[in-house]
């Protein structure tokens, strides 16, 4: 480096920079979410059926992802289910939200044909298992998102054997 | 039907956690031009160029193909870009593989690549659905309940992921890109790294790495010095969430691992190596039954199967495991087994390889790509 | 090489704001009608591929959503690139050269409404040495405005015309806003808000065919231009005349052109740089001054073009999509009657 101040070679090189992006994005429900928004709202989980394989999907689809056409008739399912896989999640990463451990699970709600993404609270995570049957906990102030839902936690029911489980999972 | 299409020039980088030495220009142009060199070709020889990437949110730079047509030497030519999530190396060397088949272009350069460290992929792998809970914990966690799936539904004992772990690490060491070197490395040592989506531990996980692969293809006789051909090529993707979908065994990758058999007229006990995307240990037993290769694939890897000297050796180059620069990782396979059959992989080269599987999957188990070489003209 | 044929063509009305359907819905609902078109059923499609933008629609890999309006069960072959449908159309063609399939199904989704489109264009642009400046399209359509000005290549009154023609043809096609209805956006001088885009949403499809009928692809090619709008003369387009040269369009005999050319000076660069006569008319849907929708606004102008054929109202058309700052990458497909 040279000792003159004005001189190119003081100056170190820039290898790198901070280059932040930040975009806000508006995004509407949509008319199918919008009502499954709205059974949230009155403590319900409302699915939808496909007309042509008559599978429940829950969150709903506005096509069913099978067969391509518009799924139609509104399906109440849970509060109860099933939870067919799970993961306990241990490390921590940007934007997570939760403090881990925390369980992740595949819930297989009642009347439904998919599992349903969610967390399983009120548990030990190393007491979760497949086949454990839960039940819906909502937030003490329902809101139009499936964050409603605070978790899912375990009910005293028999575990659903694996041989029943295994077309699910 | 569609002509030949050879593989006459193979590069890649050295693959790290962070090539601060480099801009994106310079990584993609570390692999071309290696590329390049190896087919005895100049820039000015190429007719068109295909890269490949997964989400643009790995580096925050969108439609990179954009800005990176100078540094690829594409300013005139056709510049095109693939995006199929992290199969997208894999398809990327197909389509610039049709583009030779075809006759559309006589010369073609492709590379896929990504520079992660720029932006942060686990964030961009866990990015929320709107009105949904903040679930999704990466890959990792996505991939973790059906490996889970996977163990019950066979009873695999805990330590095949681990052996897996080891093996690759341990190929690895014979890759001077690869971006894991971990020579002293042991199952127990596998065993006691720290559980990140239970069932995956630690060192049972793939790496974050900047890196790139480029290869250059042609059918033109005169280019063919010491070509790998190309037999076959076949991708299939499926929805990703469906009433009765199977997880863990993915209808999509064993058709069209079914598919790429069949057009390059072999059986699968006929391959000599395959170069498999596993990024996560027990993802190559999964694989291993998947694609057809072993009825049981956990026994097949207990039994060593799958070592160098084994059977069917699976990723010599080390694999996904060992370096995973998420948008070229696909096409790191694909480049691998084409070096196997050309003679060409230096200290992991396995003996007389002949015919090889490049394979590559993404999104959630839901997007498959794959190729056969060889080293005869089919 | 096979003749390719666009044998069915679909597109959602494209609105300032869809509040009704997702990707997947959208998909579903435009490949439907376009299989429709085209007295094609999802079983006789060989290969799909599609267009997106993950920037745009606000989340990675935001494609595999829209998977679910395919009904791709039994599994398919699928391919996406993150570019304009056109591109997605030019790798099926691509395909259906290669020769192991017959039927290729194209689409491309894009929402301006989300808010994410003037970032995503600027964020495009180099990361070292343009996007820290941020300079948003209409500003970079501008300073190529202005170079034309300069360069005598064009007037002020030549940018006007190209914007009436757009809101004339805007009134009659049914399936873009009306021009009285859109937002205002702002001046760049030399360009106005209403020399840019009608920014919206919608998609669009096209169903592929080696051989049958309809308007033949009689040739298709794409070529890029130096990124740097200071690398190159932003009067003239060389990638749009080599991709035009290498589809072989013959200019002479030309009846309509279809330019995905967001801004007034564009549409008039692309007219001069081809060397258009008065025999062609230009973007009689309106072309993407009427109706951008990102990502399905160049698959959208190979569409319309091919509807021109169809009609009987061209026997010659080409259809353009363009992508990068001051239009750096561009495609040509050019169309003709059987």
């Amino acid at each position: 480096m040279s000792t003159d101040p004005s001189s190119p070679k003081a100056r170190p090189a820039v290898t790198r920079f901070k280059s932040p992006v930040r975009i806000e994005y508006e995004v509407a429900a949509g008319t199918v979410t919008s009502r499954f928004l709205d059974g949230i709202l009155e403590g319900r989980l409302e699915g939808r059926r496909c007309p042509s394989c008559e599978k429940v999907y829950i969150p709903p689809r506005g096509s069913c992802p099978t067969c391509a056409v518009p799924t139609s008739e509104p399906v109440d399912v849970g509060p109860r289910g099933t939870v067919t896989t799970f993961s306990v999640i241990r490390i921590p990463f940007e934007g997570q939200v939760l403090t881990p451990p925390y369980a992740c699970a595949h819930v297989l709600l009642d009347g439904a044909d998919v599992p349903l993404l969610h967390i399983v609270g009120e548990c030990d995570v190393d007491e979760i298992r497949m086949g454990m049957r839960v039940e819906t906990v909502w937030a003490d102030e329902l809101k139009p998102t499936l964050e409603s839902v605070r978790y899912f936690r375990p009910v005293d029911e028999d575990d659903v054997p694996y041989d029943q489980l295994r077309e699910h999972v | 039907m569609s002509g030949a299409c050879a593989i006459i020039g193979i590069g890649q980088t050295r693959h790290a956690a962070k090539r601060a030495d480099v801009s994106m220009p310079g990584l993609v142009r570390e692999a071309a031009k290696r590329a390049l060199e190896d087919a005895g070709l100049e820039w000015k020889d190429i007719d068109a160029v295909v890269i490949g990437k997964a989400p643009d949110m790995f580096e925050g730079v969108v439609q990179p193909e954009l800005f990176l047509a100078g540094a690829l030497g594409a300013v005139g030519k056709p510049m095109f870009r693939v995006h199929t999530a992290g199969s997208v190396g894999g398809s990327t060397a197909i389509v610039a593989s049709h583009l030779v088949s075809s006759g559309v272009h006589r010369r073609v350069l492709t590379v896929a690549y990504e520079k992660q460290s720029e932006s942060n992929a686990m964030w961009a792998l866990s990015q929320r659905f709107p009105f949904r809970p903040p679930i999704a914990a990466g890959a990792g966690g996505y991939f973790a309940p059906i490996i889970r799936a996977y163990m019950a539904r066979t009873n695999a004992p805990d330590h095949i992921g681990v052996q897996v772990a080891v093996k690759d690490r341990l190929n690895a060491l014979d890759n001077p890109y690869a971006h894991l070197k971990l020579p002293n490395i042991t199952a127990e040592q596998v065993a006691a790294s720290p559980m990140l989506w239970d069932p995956i531990r630690y060192l049972e996980a793939c790496p974050s790495s900047d890196g790139a692969c480029a290869l250059v293809l042609s059918a033109d006789e005169a280019d063919c010095k010491n070509p790998a051909w190309v037999h076959a090529t076949a991708m299939r993707s499926e929805p990703m969430l469906f009433a009765g979908r199977d997880e863990v065994s993915p209808r999509a990758g064993a058709d069209c691992a079914k598919q790429v058999y069949a057009d390059a007229g072999i059986t699968p006990d006929q391959l000599d190596v395959a170069e498999i995307y596993v990024p996560f240990s027990w993802y190559e037993p999964m694989w291993l039954e998947n694609l057809g290769l072993a009825e049981s694939g956990w026994r097949a890897v207990d039994a060593g199967e799958t070592q160098r000297d084994g059977r069917l050796p699976i990723n010599p180059s080390g694999g996904v495991l060992s370096s995973n620069p998420i948008g070229a990782s696909g096409m790191l396979r694909f480049a691998e087994a084409a070096l196997q059959v050309r003679g060409a992989a230096g200290d992991h080269q396995i003996d007389g390889a002949r015919l090889a599987l490049g394979h590559a999957y993404g999104g959630g188990s839901q997007f498959f790509s794959m190729w056969i070489v060889g080293s005869e003209r089919p | 090489m096979r003749p390719i044929h666009i044998a069915g063509f679909a597109q959602l009305d494209q609105v300032l704001r869809d509040t009704e359907r997702d990707e997947a819905e959208m998909v579903q609902q435009v490949t439907a009608a376009a299989l429709a078109d085209a007295g094609l059923g999802r079983k006789d499609v060989g290969f799909t591929c599609s267009g997106s933008n993950d920037y745009v629609m606000g989340r990675a890999f935001s494609f595999t959503m829209a998977i679910d309006g395919l009904a791709a069960w039994p599994p398919i072959r699928e391919s996406h690139v993150e570019m304009d449908g056109a591109w997605a159309l030019y790798e099926a063609w691509v395909r259906l050269q290669h020769g192991d399939v017959d039927i290729a199904l194209v689409y491309s989704f894009g929402k301006s409404s989300l808010g994410g489109v003037a970032e995503s264009l600027t964020y495009s642009l180099d990361p070292y040495f343009l996007a820290p400046l941020e300079p948003g399209p209409d500003v970079l359509a501008s300073l190529q405005a202005r170079r034309m000005l300069d360069a005598g290549l064009a007037t002020e009154a030549d940018f006007a015309r190209a914007v009436a023609q757009a809101k004339a043809a805007a009134v009659i096609n049914g399936q873009v806003p009306d021009p009285l209805d859109h937002r205002v956006g702002t001046s760049h001088l030399p360009l106005r808000a209403e020399d840019g885009p009608v920014r919206t949403d919608g998609a669009a499809c096209v169903v592929l065919r080696a051989g049958g009928g309809g308007p033949r692809i009689s040739g298709i090619a794409h070529r890029i231009d130096p990124h740097q709008p200071g690398a190159r003369d932003l009067a003239t387009c060389p990638s749009a005349v080599l991709a035009a040269e290498a589809a072989g369009v013959d200019i002479a005999r030309l009846d309509v052109a279809e330019f995905h050319a967001p801004y007034s000076s564009q549409v008039v660069l692309l007219s001069r740089v081809l060397g258009l006569s008065e025999r062609t008319t230009v973007n009689p849907s309106g072309g993407a001054l009427a109706a951008d929708t990102p990502m399905v606004a160049g698959l959208v102008r190979i569409g319309e073009a091919a509807q021109a054929i169809r009609s009987g109202r061209a026997r010659h058309a080409l259809g353009h999509a363009s992508s990068g700052p001051c239009l750096q990458h561009n495609l040509i497909c050019a169309l003709e009657a059987e």
